[in-house]
C-alpha cells in the first residue's frame, strides 16, 4: 500500500537558524501518527515543509506517492486536508458556512450538504447556524474540525488539534480523528501531551532539534531513554486501566 | 440577500431622483414638466446634462470605492482597511498633483492619467508585496509608510510649486468632488472601473476562503497566489479610477461594507456587491448633502465624507480594540 505522505531527510531554514536537519515520517491509510516533542524541536516546521508550505533545503516530501511540488493546488488539495494551528478566525461566519469551506471543489448545495454531514460527525450539528466568533473555544473547534473532515481527503493534518481544549474536548477530537483513521483515512497530529498521544496514536515520532530521535509504537518511541534525553523527565510510559499515561519529573528535581 | 440587493437598488434609484430633482436652482412644477417634456429647455438642460452625470458620477465613484474597500477588508481580514490603507489614494493625488504643477491641467484627461498612473503605480508595489509576505498586516504598515512617503512628496510639490494658482488647484483637487462633471468623463472613468469590479468579483471565493487564515486558504486549492493578486489589482484600479475621476474622497471604502456587513453575515465574499450599492448610496447622499447645505463656497465632496467618515472609523477602530482586550 503506498504511503499517504512520506517524508524523508527533511532540511529547511527559518531565517538563519536550521529547523529541520533530516526529519522524515511516514503514515499510511488507516493509521494515526502523532508528532511529539519539546518546544522548537520542529514539530510545525515539519508539517509545514512536509506540505510545502515553506521552502525545503534538501529532501523528499510525498503525496500518495507524488512529490508536493509537482503538484498543483487542486490537486494537493485532493490528497490533504490541513488544520494549521493557527485558528483565529477573521469574520463572524456560521458554523454551516465555514464547515462548508472545507469543500470548495463541490457546487455550493452539495458542500453544504457535506459540511451538514461532518457538523454533525463532531457533535456540532446544533451550532449550524451560530456564528463561529460567538462560540466558546470548544465549539469552534468543533466547527473547525467539521471543516478539516470536509475536505474529504485521504491524508488529514491536524497541528496541535487540542490546544485551548478542557479535557472533555480533547478526548472528543482525538477520538473523532480515531474515527476518521478507521474510515481510511491517515491521520497525523502533533501533540504536546505524551500520555494522550500515547493513548491516541497508534505511532508517534518524536523530535528532537529538526532530527528523528525516536520513533514507532508509543511504548517503544517514549522509553525512559528519550523521556530523559529529549524532554529532560525522569519517569517512564505505565499502562493503567484507562489507558497510558507518563508519569515523570523533572530531571534532577 | 438577493432582498437586501434589491433594496439598496431602489433605496439608489429613489435617493438618485431626489438629487436629480434638488439643487441650488428650485423649480417649480411646471419647470419640472418641461424638463421631461423637452430635454433642451433650460430646466431640462439643468436636470439632465448638469445634474443627472454629476449623480451618476457619484453613484459610480461610490461604487467603485465601496467594493475595492469591501476587497480590501476582506483580503487584509481586516475591517478597518480601506484603499487608503494601502497607499492606493495617496499615490494617485501624489500623480494629480504633480499633473497639475507641472502644468498639465489644461490638458483634456492629464490630470485622471497621471492619478491613475500613481495609483497603479502603488498597485504594483503591493502586489510584489503581497507575493512576497503573506501576513497582511505587512502589507498594511508598508500601506502607511507609502501613504505618508507620497504625502510628503506631494507636500514638497506644494513646497517647491512656483505657481500659488497651482497651489490651490493641487488643493481643490486633493479636497474631492464630482463637481461639472459631464458623460464624456464618466466614460473615461467607466472602463478601469468594470476592469477593476471584475476582478474584485473573481476575487470573492479566495476572500471567503481566507476567513481560515492563510495557510489554511493556502492548503484549500484554490489558487490563492492569482486570486489575491486580483483582489489587490482589482481594489487598486477601482480605487485608482475614484481618485482620478473625483479627487480624493476617504472613508467610503470603509462605510460602505460596514453598512452591510450583518446583513451578509459577515461573508467577505457575499459582501462585495451590497457593498459597491451601499457606496454608491452614501457618495449620492453625500453629494445631495454637499450641495443642498447652504455655505458660501460649495463644500468639496472630500470634506463631507472625511467629516462624517473618520467619526465612524473612530468607533470601529473602538470598538474593535474592545474585542481585543476580551
Amino acid at each position: 500500500m503506498t504511503a499517504a505522505w512520506t517524508l524523508d531527510g527533511l532540511k529547511a531554514q527559518r531565517g538563519k537558524a536550521l529547523v529541520l536537519d533530516g526529519a522524515a515520517l511516514d503514515v499510511s491509510p488507516g493509521e494515526v501518527l502523532g508528532v511529539v516533542g519539546p518546544n522548537g524541536a520542529g514539530k510545525t516546521s515539519l508539517l509545514r515543509a512536509g506540505l510545502g508550505l515553506m521552502p525545503l533545503e534538501a529532501g523528499r516530501a510525498l503525496l500518495s506517492g507524488r512529490p508536493i511540488a509537482e503538484l498543483n493546488p487542486v490537486e494537493r488539495a485532493r490528497l490533504v486536508g490541513y488544520l494549521p494551528q493557527e485558528r483565529r478566525l477573521a469574520w463572524n461566519l456560521p458554523a454551516l458556512e465555514v464547515a462548508a469551506l472545507g469543500a470548495p471543489d463541490l457546487p455550493p448545495g452539495e458542500a453544504l450538504a457535506v459540511a451538514r454531514d461532518r457538523l454533525d460527525r463532531t457533535g456540532a450539528a446544533a451550532l449550524a447556524d451560530r456564528g463561529v466568533l460567538d462560540m466558546s473555544g470548544g465549539e469552534r473547534a468543533r466547527v473547525l474540525l467539521a471543516r478539516l473532515l470536509a475536505t474529504r481527503a485521504p491524508l488529514l493534518v491536524a497541528d496541535e488539534p487540542v490546544a485551548g481544549l478542557d479535557p472533555d474536548a480533547q478526548l472528543l477530537t482525538l477520538e473523532l480523528l480515531r474515527d476518521e483513521a478507521a474510515r481510511g483515512a491517515a491521520v497525523v497530529v502533533t501533540l504536546h501531551d505524551l500520555g494522550l498521544a500515547a493513548r491516541a496514536c497508534d505511532r508517534l515520532v518524536v523530535l528532537d532539534h529538526g532530527r528523528v530521535a525516536a520513533q514507532g509504537a508509543p511504548m517503544k518511541a517514549l522509553s525512559p531513554q528519550v523521556l530523559a534525553e529529549v524532554f529532560r523527565l525522569d519517569g517512564a510510559l505505565v499502562e493503567t486501566p484507562a489507558g497510558l499515561v507518563v508519569v515523570a519529573r523533572r530531571r534532577g528535581a | 440577500m438577493r432582498r437586501l440587493e434589491l433594496f439598496l437598488v431602489l433605496g439608489l434609484l429613489a435617493l438618485a431622483a431626489v438629487a436629480v430633482s434638488l439643487g441650488e436652482s428650485q423649480f417649480s412644477a411646471a419647470q419640472y414638466h418641461q424638463a421631461f417634456a423637452d430635454p433642451a429647455s433650460p430646466p431640462g438642460e439643468v436636470l439632465w446634462t448638469i445634474r443627472l452625470p454629476r449623480v451618476l458620477m457619484a453613484a459610480l465613484i461610490g461604487a467603485g470605492l465601496g467594493l475595492a474597500g469591501a476587497t480590501m477588508q476582506g483580503l487584509l481580514r481586516n475591517p478597518l482597511a480601506e484603499p487608503g490603507v494601502l497607499g492606493v489614494s495617496a499615490t494617485a493625488g501624489l500623480g494629480a498633483s504633480l499633473a497639475i504643477a507641472g502644468g498639465l491641467a489644461a490638458l483634456p484627461g492629464a490630470v485622471e492619467a497621471s492619478a491613475l498612473v500613481g495609483a497603479l503605480a502603488a498597485g504594483v508595489v503591493v502586489i510584489g508585496l503581497a507575493a512576497r509576505f503573506r501576513e497582511p498586516e505587512v502589507l498594511i504598515l508598508f500601506g502607511v509608510a507609502l501613504s505618508a512617503f507620497a504625502g510628503a512628496l506631494t507636500a514638497l510639490v506644494f513646497n517647491l510649486s512656483p505657481s500659488p494658482v497651482a497651489t490651490a488647484e493641487v488643493l481643490a483637487w486633493l479636497m474631492g468632488s464630482v463637481e461639472n462633471r459631464d458623460l464624456t468623463d464618466l466614460a473615461r472613468a467607466l472602463g478601469p472601473m468594470i476592469v477593476g469590479a471584475g476582478l474584485c468579483m473573481y476575487a470573492a471565493k479566495g476572500l471567503r476562503m481566507l476567513t481560515l487564515g492563510e495557510e489554511a486558504a493556502q492548503m484549500s486549492g484554490l489558487p490563492m497566489a492569482r486570486l489575491r493578486v486580483a483582489a489587490v489589482a482589482g481594489s487598486a484600479l477601482l480605487a485608482g479610477a475614484a481618485v482620478a475621476a473625483a479627487g480624493v474622497i476617504g472613508f467610503v471604502g470603509l462605510a460602505a461594507p460596514h453598512l452591510v456587513r450583518a446583513a451578509v453575515r459577515d461573508d467577505p465574499g457575499r459582501i462585495l456587491r451590497p457593498s459597491a450599492l451601499a457606496g454608491a448610496l452614501l457618495l449620492v447622499a453625500a453629494d445631495l448633502a454637499a450641495r443642498m447645505i447652504p455655505t458660501e463656497q460649495e463644500l468639496k465632496l472630500g470634506v463631507v465624507t472625511a467629516l462624517f467618515g473618520a467619526p465612524v472609523f473612530a468607533l470601529l477602530a473602538w470598538r474593535a480594540a474592545r474585542s481585543w482586550r476580551a
